[in-house]
Parts: structure tokens; sequence; C-alpha cells
């Protein structure tokens, strides 16, 4: 069965704070709802928190590191599901159900299986 | 005039298309449907000039597409050490035939690929036209183009978006979508102003007739089903012996298809029964025209009455413009220029210049009237739309 990336994209803030624990709860929801095709995923710290890493000069080249995320943008990478669904037509359905989709959006990516 | 190639190409393409959507159900993959396809239709030119066309045509395009799917799946399982999968050998009943057209149909107006992707796969894959037909009818360079379809079918196949006709509660959201489809493939061949394209025009037909079949009584599906031919019923009468537009006022009316006209009145009418839908309104709109003897014995106080439902679920600025033009063959040239000149929005819409102009010589204002002209001449456009405008100029100042 293919696997779905669920990309979320909104308000870049400390979802661990006080004041979204309703949201908290809600994903904590999505996640009890969707226990049986949920094959992973994660909640992140906000964009301050992140480090950008490259390697200048090829492979053994000089490590440069950035403080602050790939790209500043004004909705960030809050947190991503991995899904197993039949279809796409499914994994836009689940992704729907995200709370993500309605205080930000949601892309749904396909998984590469490598066959292992 | 009878040219036996040209009508050979057009039998094995016109079945082909037909076979391209079973092998996409078979496969799964509509790169390997299209390769296999393509293959069995390329023997069968290769073929049939010599022994004769067979009985069964499509029957034996399908055997012959189906065998070469299965060398390449087989090709392909070998290197991936994945199984082939099994495919049945049965002849494929014709509602089944039917039914596979419907699903690519579905598959090819998915919301999950924009429209630009849509209307592009819906002529390759369903009409059946070559990557380079594609780029001409949508005015794309063929590598673009190329690259466009290659991408699109590239995401069906790993986002897996699914090769099936919506379930029952899906489908009128769905049906937004298809539809908007066939009306672009419609509009994109009966273009009014550049190189018609009749078999665009026909596919678009024969797709929403196909639409109909799975909803006889969708007010969408009717309407659209009645615009196209209610449209189409004019082709005849739309150029002049040199290929110009011929705009409806001075079209030779016994030119146009009584039959297509009936069938359109009909399904406005059914259409009606079931609420305002736009394409319907438009239907009914083009329906009074088709049933008006002569462009002055239009009955303009329906046409306006049309319009104002039209722009009530459905109002754009140009939807107010087409208004106006009916207001002033209702009113009079001085009630339509107040209606022209109180759409807002168009100023950079040449039709709305041209209008305007239209009515100034109509009030006897051929300073006001060339300004207008000028104006609307002055803006980005095509030119084969500033040819048709020039000439209207010279015409009538």
């Amino acid at each position: 069965m293919p696997q779905y990336a669920a990309l979320i994209y909104n308000r870049d803030v400390d979802w661990t704070r006080p004041e979204f624990a309703q949201e908290t709860k809600d994903y904590a929801e999505f996640g009890e709802a969707t226990a049986a095709i949920l094959r992973g995923g994660a909640a992140l710290y906000p964009t301050s928190t992140a480090t950008t890493v490259r390697v200048r000069g090829g492979r053994g080249g000089d490590l440069v590191t950035t403080d602050g995320p790939y790209a500043e943008t004004k909705e960030a990478l809050t947190g991503f599901y991995l899904l197993e669904c039949a279809d796409l037509d499914e994994a836009v359905k689940v992704a729907a159900t995200i709370p993500g989709a309605w205080d930000g959006a949601v892309e749904v990516r396909p998984v590469i299986d490598f066959g292992g | 005039m009878h040219d036996p190639r040209a009508a050979l190409v057009r039998l094995v393409r016109d079945e082909g298309r037909r076979v391209l959507a079973t092998l996409v159900r078979l496969t799964g993959d509509l790169q390997l449907a299209e390769d296999a396809v393509q293959d069995a239709t390329v023997r069968a030119l290769e073929i049939w000039p010599r022994t004769g066309v067979p009985a069964e045509p499509r029957a034996w395009l399908t055997l012959t597409a189906r065998r070469r799917a299965i060398d390449l799946m087989r090709r392909e399982a070998a290197r991936s050490g994945k199984e082939a999968l099994a495919m049945p050998d049965a002849p494929e009943p014709p509602e089944t035939v039917r039914d596979d057209q419907l699903r690519l149909l579905f598959t090819c107006c998915h919301p999950a690929l924009s429209h630009e992707a849509q209307v592009a796969l819906a002529l390759r894959t369903l009409c059946g036209l070559t990557v380079a037909e594609v780029a001409e009818a949508l005015l794309v360079g063929e590598d673009t183009m190329a690259k466009r379809l290659t991408r699109t079918r590239q995401k069906i196949a790993k986002a897996h978006i699914p090769y099936r006709v919506p379930a029952d509660h899906e489908l009128p959201d769905r049906l937004r979508g298809v539809l908007a489809t066939l009306y672009l493939l419609f509009t994109e061949g009966y273009d009014p102003i550049g190189e018609p394209r009749a078999a665009l025009v026909d596919e678009a037909v024969r797709l929403t007739r196909l639409v109909r079949e799975l909803m006889p009584d969708e007010p969408g599906v009717l309407g659209l089903l009645a615009l196209e031919l209610l449209t189409d019923s004019r082709r005849a009468a739309r150029r002049d012996a040199a290929g110009r537009p011929v705009l409806l006022a001075d079209q030779d009316r016994s030119l146009w298809r009584r039959d297509l006209i009936e069938e359109g009145v009909r399904l406005v009418g059914q259409g009606l029964r079931h609420g305002p839908d736009p394409y319907v309104l438009q239907a009914a709109i083009a329906a009074c025209h088709a049933i008006a003897p002569t462009w002055a014995d239009t009955d303009w106080a329906a046409v306006v009455s049309w319009y104002d439902v039209l722009l009530d679920v459905a109002g754009t600025p140009v939807v107010a413009l087409n208004r106006a033009a009916a207001v002033a063959e209702r009113d009079g040239a001085v009630a339509g220029l107040a209606a022209v000149d109180a759409v807002e929005g168009l100023q950079r819409y040449p039709l709305w210049h041209a209008s305007r102009a239209e009515l100034l010589v109509r009030l006897g204002d051929p300073v006001g009237a060339r300004a207008a002209w000028d104006a609307a001449l002055a803006l980005p456009q095509e030119e084969t739309r500033a040819a048709q405008l020039r000439r209207r100029r010279d015409a009538t100042l």
C-alpha cells in the first residue's frame, strides 16, 4: 500500500505552550482516529530553534551551519505524519482531518518505495 | 476526395483511443498503456493495408496492445524482480469500454491535477491527439507539452491518483471539474477567432454525452451538452468563404443545423426543471438565438432576462457586458451604452471598448467611436482578434 507524507505548514509557534493546549488535544484526537493507518510523524519546535547544515565544496568539505530554517516563510513546516492509504483520494480525505488543514495547509506527498 | 489511407488512420485512431482506456484499467499504468496502444496502432497501420481491416478492428487492437503490454510488464518484472500482473484475455463488453472511458475521464480531471494538466492529458489520452497536436491545440511548444504530459503521468502514477468513477456522494463535487475541463476542450476547438478545430469540438461533445449517460438528470451536464450543441449548430455559418469569422447578426441561418438546435432546446427544457445552473442559463441564451428566424426577430427581452438570472448565480463583468449588448438590442443604443458604461473592471478588455464603439456608431458619434476603436486596438491581444476588430472598425466608420 502506498504511503504519503502529510507535511503541515502553519503558524511558526511553540506548540508546547499552554495556550495551544486545545490544538495539541485536537492533534492527539487525529492521531487516535487514524491510528490504524498512521506509520509515523512528529511535531516540530519553531523554526527559531532550527539549524541549517551545509557542507561546502562537496563531500568532506567545510561544514557551514546557519541559525534558522532552510527557507524563511510566514508559515513554516511545523510537523508531519506518515500515512498509509489506498490511493491519493484516501490520503487527501485523511489529510483534510489534520487540524493544520484549517489552521494553515497540509502538503500531501507520495513516499518513495525502494522495495526494501 | 476519398483517401483510403486517411480513412484508415482515422479508424485506427478512433478505435485506439477507446482501447487505451481499457488498457489503462488492465495495466493500471497510463504510460505503459499509451506505449502498448501506440505500438498496436503502428502495427495496424503496417499490416491492415496488406491484409485488409479485420472484422473487429477494436478487438484486434485490444488484443495486440494487451500482448504488447504483457511483454513490457514481463520485461519490467524481470528487471525489478517483481511479479507481472495477470491480465484476463476475454473480449471487453461494450459497457465496460464505456465505463473505461468514464474512469479515464475522471482520472484526467482529478482535482489534484492543474487545469492545464487536465486539458492536456484529456486531449492526449481521451481524444487520442499526438503530443504535437496537443501542443498546437493549446498553443504551447512541443517540448514543453511533452514535459507537462510526462509530469502529469508521473504524478498520477507516483501519487496513486485512482482510476475510477467516484462514488455517488462524491460525484457532484468532482463533476464540476469534469465539466469545466470539457467546456475548455470545447472552447479550445470552437475558438471564435482563431482556427476552429472540429475534432476537439466533436470530442468535447462525445465526452459530454458520455458523462450524461452516467448522470442523465444532472443540470450542469444537460446545460453543458445543450450549450455545446447549440453553439456547434452554427459551425457551417461561422466563417465566410475566405475563412473569416462571421458575426452572429450576419450569419446565414439556413446553414444552422436544425437537428442540433432541436436537441439543444430540449436539453435546456430538461435542465431548467432542476434550477438555475450556469451552463443551463448560457444554453438558454444560446437557444434564444438558435430559434430566432433573424437577428432582428430575436426575443431580446428573453435574452436580457436570462442574463439577469445568470448575473445573479454566476455573475462576471463579461456576463454583464454581454447583457448590456442585449439591452442595446431590446431598448436601443442609448440604454445599451449606459449599460456598457456601467460595467466595471473591463477597461483592459478589448471587447468592452469595441462594444462602446459599435454603440457610438449607432448613436451617430464617429469621433467617439473612433476613440473607442483605438482604445480597443491599443490593448494587448491576439492578432486574429485585432484583425477582426480592425475589420469591424473599417466597416463601421
